[in-house]
């Protein structure tokens, strides 16, 4: 899913506006979910192709965690919330 | 168990084939579950509050398994994680609840053949993701534990969980496949 940042948005603290950072999701990996259902998640939330999808799903895997969505806080807010609808462990941070 | 799990069907519907026993398993299963992720007690009187589902009671849950199925968002920022859940907790466990409900009511309906819509379909993939987030938080499954526990002796008390939490598993696999785009 890619979506266009606005500057519409009032920042959500004075942090944000004199560090310009994106927001990022980052998924975690857990000994539950199954590859296939992570790599699921990921094309029908994100709209990711597969080829991306299993690219992040592996990196969860292999480095334990992926950064899979970068953004507002808002728009992080979200998505960590739909990751947590689905069962998959997501925190969001201020991106490096 | 069964060795059918679910299909797509040659309609393109979702289709889950249980035995009455499976189906029996299932209901006590999700129903189990609407009980552990229903929000429990009243929000307070407060309508803003109660239009926006904002919960100021909620906290990180003391339960592991509880506190795998409703995470914190922030993971180094304590205050920002209990102000995100008070804000997002109760409206996320009753997304829980309305899966598992749903998931109870295709079986209800259905005898040993249980079809159902692809927004059906979504719901069982959360629900099946929950039961085995939950048993597998009670398990203390791990990236290293899973190989002892396929192997647990008869007489070990997990080893009812464990082979339900293997069922499940082959379910999830299977409807995974079913829905893949």
């Amino acid at each position: 899913m890619t979506t266009a940042p606005t500057d519409l948005e009032r920042p959500a603290s004075a942090e944000d506006a004199v560090v310009d950072r994106p927001w990022i999701t980052i998924v975690w990996n857990d000994p539950v979910n199954l590859m296939s259902y992570v790599t699921y998640v990921f094309m029908t939330y994100f709209k990711y192709p597969r080829e991306k999808a299993e690219r992040l799903m592996m990196q969860v895997h292999n480095d334990g965690r992926a950064v899979v969505s970068n953004g507002r806080r808002e728009e992080m807010e979200r998505d960590v919330t739909a990751m947590h609808s689905y069962g998959l462990w997501a925190t969001l941070s201020k991106g490096d | 168990m069964a060795v059918y799990g679910f299909r797509r069907g040659v309609t393109g519907r979702i289709v889950l084939r249980v035995d009455e026993v499976e189906k029996g398993l299932l209901t006590a299963l999700l129903t189990q579950l609407v009980e552990f992720v229903e929000p429990d007690g009243e929000l307070p009187d407060d309508p803003l509050a109660q239009l926006v589902g904002i919960d100021p009671g909620a906290e990180t849950p003391d339960d592991p398994a509880l506190a795998r199925l409703f995470p914190d968002a922030y993971h180094d920022d304590p205050e920002a994680a209990a102000e995100f859940r008070r804000f997002t907790e109760r409206s996320l466990r009753q997304t829980k609840v309305a899966n598992a409900t749903t998931a109870l009511q295709t079986l209800a309906r259905s005898g040993e053949k249980v079809t159902l819509t692809a927004d059906e379909a979504t719901c069982w993939l959360g629900a099946i993701t929950d039961l085995r987030l939950a048993l597998g938080s009670r398990l203390g499954i791990s990236e290293e534990s899973l190989e002892e526990l396929a192997a647990l002796p008869d007489d070990d008390p997990r080893v009812a969980t464990y082979h339900v939490y293997d069922w499940l598993t082959f379910l999830q696999e299977s409807l995974v496949q079913s829905v893949m785009p």
